[in-house]
């Protein structure tokens, strides 16, 4: 009988032996890749006839910095992470130590000079520069800002842990304050900061805090009963037709129409649920797809009610509690009330208060009903549905009463969302906004309300930061539009966070009920989304 | 009569791309359980392909027999989206292997944003159309049948031979299917199980490509967007037959095809995908598991 032993497996290459092959093995799996989608490019010439553009050096380029990159990442970066390890087990400052090192007094003090150097010279830095240097200088004025900042929050890391809710909410509710007094510093009026701030409360505020409360509706469903939705956005969707259409139909306000659109969704939530319910995991996650679909092709079809994929337009604003009105033509308009300068941000800085006291809402309603029976009963559920039939629950009605709540959430959000556009259209419900709904949610760590509110900000506010980069047009030329390649980099991002995170940003949980001492528990101890 | 045979020959066409796709999205959930969302977009990656190959061809030579050029075009396809579906397991699922259920449907979605979204940058937001490459029509007793649709049922069918026979009658095909029953079994069986799963994302994908470069034929137009509805109708379809069951999606993709296509025919054709949707959902209601899927048995 022979004997085979198995090949020596124990000579172990070095990195730097391993490097090269590495990066040779990568740079052929990127030439197969890119070969026919970057190094050719289809385009239509003037008859309408398809030809194609050869774009090889592009191609190089790319599979170059790959090989690169891999090199780099297999001969340097992989043993001094390794290396990092040890000296952090070493130094025992597991798991600071990186941040540490990254925030250090010296540098924090460099990024503040540079801050005030540049700020100083923000009137004459394109004359100084030259525009295309002026552009970098604004970059890194905003890239010292960010870190001075982070340091900041950095240093007082244990006060602001300790108390993050408080300090949270204060921060958001004096967001739009600090931001028009310190563009109205800057731009030496009242009416400047008015002006400027637009953008920012409406692009960043508004926008964040509106996934904010629409992931803190679905981490209802999803975080706390574990019911895998990937139609979630159907709900929005309901509740932005019905601010809308009974908005501009029959002329009812948006106090009245805000619980009418939340009692609509949940509506809409238990007409779904309660066929479906008793499917499992993913025949559940199909359905409701499924069921987001045939919202939007309803909303797109439906022609006589909808108006068609052309939408609704001239939707109603929100009035000021039924007192003054956003309209500069009424005769109760705000700023003739108040005597104040005319502006078109006293809507925005008002929706911004307003969203944010809808998301206030929602998280105050998630943290009350984990308390409650109902709330205990869907994270049983979540965590073992048998064993809560057999303690007697009725598995129905719990799944039921979570997609309805979670579905009314959706319902505000959406006539919120309706009321700030002024416009909707099927557009703005497709299944990309489900997905990325749900991709905050198990980003933040499913169930934690400050993790999916980090998730949300990083998540949105990372894809609107893309809008600014306008200085990237002097490095690839004109024809460079930053924007296109925002959703590439977001799908690339959600990649990533998710493979250096798997657990989320808050992997951790606070239970609710607890014997003698509350405390936390590693995410890997719950399930979720098992339907 | 006429007119009903017709629509079941276009309904058979629909299908069969349809469960070409299916085909995708059923192994890879049978062998590890995820919801692979990228499969619609490999399948738009795959027909995109098809297109630059064929351009290529159109360049390089003054005419080519459209069947070599059909052959050259899957061929072609097969590699490079497999290629894609290999990397992207590899990069996006592999590590997130054993980690909890939602983390790689979550990458997955982000992988078919980021492919859409390539495709966009690269190629450009526009339809791209080709000129039609197979044209003859035959007229039997009324009924109009094109070269092109039967050209789809051979492959498919041919293609689905070829793929039951690897399956049911090869090693790996055992192989695969022993990761299907249990993964920790088959590894100490002496089963590579990496290997295994990442083959199973290989097939997937060359089917796919291999959809994509008949839709192009059959539609003559392909964009970067066109990955989504094929990917959810051929998802719903491997639900509807029963996931993680092979003959369950070729059936599930024939229902989607024959209702989508009578339902334009009769009814509405603006409704036909609100019609194959709440069909799933009626049929979900009565056979919780799908039409061919095994029930799931709940162990304590």
């Amino acid at each position: 009988m022979a004997v085979t032993t198995s090949p020596e497996r124990d000579i172990v290459a070095t990195p730097m032996q391993r490097a090269p092959r590495e990066a040779l093995y990568a740079g052929a799996i990127a030439l197969g890749l890119f070969v026919l989608f970057i190094g050719l490019r289809t385009d239509q010439n003037i008859s309408n006839e398809l030809i194609l553009v050869q774009r090889w050096w592009l191609l190089a380029v790319l599979v170059v910095l790959t090989m690169a990159g891999r090199f780099l990442y297999v001969a340097y970066g992989q043993p001094f992470l390794a290396n990092q390890k040890i000296v952090d087990v070493a130094t025992g400052l597991l798991p600071e130590s990186v941040a540490t090192r990254f925030f250090r007094l010296p540098y924090f003090i460099a990024a503040i000079v540079t801050v005030a150097v540049l700020v100083f010279l923000a009137g004459s830095l394109d004359g100084l520069l030259g525009p295309g240097l002026a552009g970098y200088a604004r970059f890194l004025r905003a890239l010292a800002t960010i870190y001075a900042l982070a340091s900041v929050l950095f240093y007082f890391r244990t006060f602001i842990h300790a108390h993050f809710s408080a300090l949270g909410i204060t921060a958001l509710a004096l967001y739009p304050v600090i931001v028009v007094l310190v563009l109205a510093l800057y731009g030496g009026s009242v009416a400047a900061g008015f002006q400027g701030s637009l953008k920012w409360v409406d692009n960043y505020g508004i926008q964040i805090l509106i996934y904010v409360m629409l992931a803190w509706g679905l981490n209802i469903v999803v975080g706390l009963a574990g019911l895998l939705d990937l139609g979630y956005v159907a709900f929005y969707a309901v509740g932005a037709y019905c601010y809308a259409l009974l908005g501009t139909q029959y002329g009812l306000s948006f106090w009245i129409l805000l619980p009418a659109a939340g009692a609509m969704a949940a509506f809409w939530g238990v007409l779904l649920g309660f066929p479906v319910l008793r499917l499992r995991g993913d025949y559940l996650a199909i359905v409701t797809l499924a069921f987001g679909e045939i919202i939007r092709l309803v909303l797109i079809n439906w022609r006589e009610v909808t108006n068609g994929s052309a939408g609704i337009t001239g939707i109603p604003k929100v009035t000021f509690f039924g007192l003054m009105t956003f309209n500069v033509s009424d005769p109760n308009y705000i700023a003739k009330v108040l005597d104040i300068a005319t502006s078109s941000a006293y809507y925005k800085i008002f929706l911004y208060y307003l969203i944010l006291g809808l998301c206030l809402l929602t998280a105050f309603v998630t943290i009350r009903l984990r308390r409650m029976p109902v709330g205990r009963a869907w994270e049983a559920l979540r965590e073992d549905e048998i064993a809560c039939r057999s303690l007697g629950i009725n598995t129905t009605t719990t799944k039921l009463t979570a997609f309805a709540t979670g579905a009314m959430f959706g319902g505000f959000a959406g006539s919120f969302f309706a009321a700030r556009q002024g416009f909707v259209s099927p557009e703005s419900f497709i299944f990309l906004e489900s997905a990325i709904i749900l991709a905050i949610v198990v980003l933040g760590g499913m169930g934690s309300l400050v993790g999916i509110a980090v998730a949300a900000m990083v998540m949105i506010g990372g894809t609107e930061v893309l809008r600014e980069l306008d200085f990237l047009k002097q490095v690839f030329g004109p024809d460079f539009t930053p924007e296109l390649y925002r959703m590439l980099l977001f799908g690339m991002a959600m990649v990533i966070v998710m493979l250096w995170k798997p657990r989320g940003f808050v992997g951790s949980r606070e239970p609710t009920a607890f014997l003698k001492e509350s405390r936390a528990v590693s995410g890997s101890f719950t399930k979720e989304g098992h339907g | 009569m006429q007119y009903f045979v017709q629509q079941l020959i276009n309904g058979l066409t629909l299908g069969s791309i349809y469960g070409l796709i299916a085909i995708g999205y059923t192994m890879v959930y049978g062998i590890i359980g995820m919801i692979n969302f990228a499969h619609g977009d490999i399948f738009m990656v795959g027909a995109f392909t098809a297109l630059i190959v064929f351009l290529i061809l159109g360049a390089l030579f003054y005419s080519v027999p459209v069947v070599i050029a059909l052959l050259v075009m899957m061929i072609v396809a097969m590699l490079l989206t497999s290629l894609y579906n290999w990397t992207i397991e590899k990069v996006a699922y592999r590590p997130l292997r054993g980690s909890f259920r939602l983390a790689p449907l979550i990458t997955a979605i982000g992988m078919s944003i980021a492919l859409s979204n390539f495709v966009q940058v690269t190629q450009g937001p526009r339809n791209k159309p080709i000129p039609p490459m197979v044209s003859t029509v035959y007229n039997i007793e009324g009924i109009s049948v094109s070269l092109k649709q039967i050209v789809i049922v051979i492959v498919t069918a041919l293609l689905l031979a070829l793929f039951w026979y690897l399956v049911n009658r090869t090693s790996l095909g055992r192989a695969q299917r022993a990761c299907e029953q249990d993964r920790k079994m088959a590894a100490l069986l002496g089963i590579d199980v990496d290997r295994t799963i990442s083959i199973t994302f290989v097939m997937g994908a060359a089917l796919a490509a291999v959809a994509g470069t008949l839709f192009l034929m059959y539609y003559g137009v392909i964009a970067f967007s066109d990955g989504f509805t094929p990917g959810v109708k051929a998802f719903t379809a491997a639900v509807l037959g029963g996931i993680g069951s092979l003959p369950g999606a070729v059936l599930g993709g024939l229902m989607i095809g024959f209702i989508e296509s009578m339902w334009s025919a009769y009814f509405s054709i603006d409704y036909k995908d609100v019609a194959a949707f709440s069909i799933l959902a009626i049929v979900l209601i009565f056979l919780p598991s799908g039409i061919l899927g095994r029930p799931e048995v709940e162990k304590v």
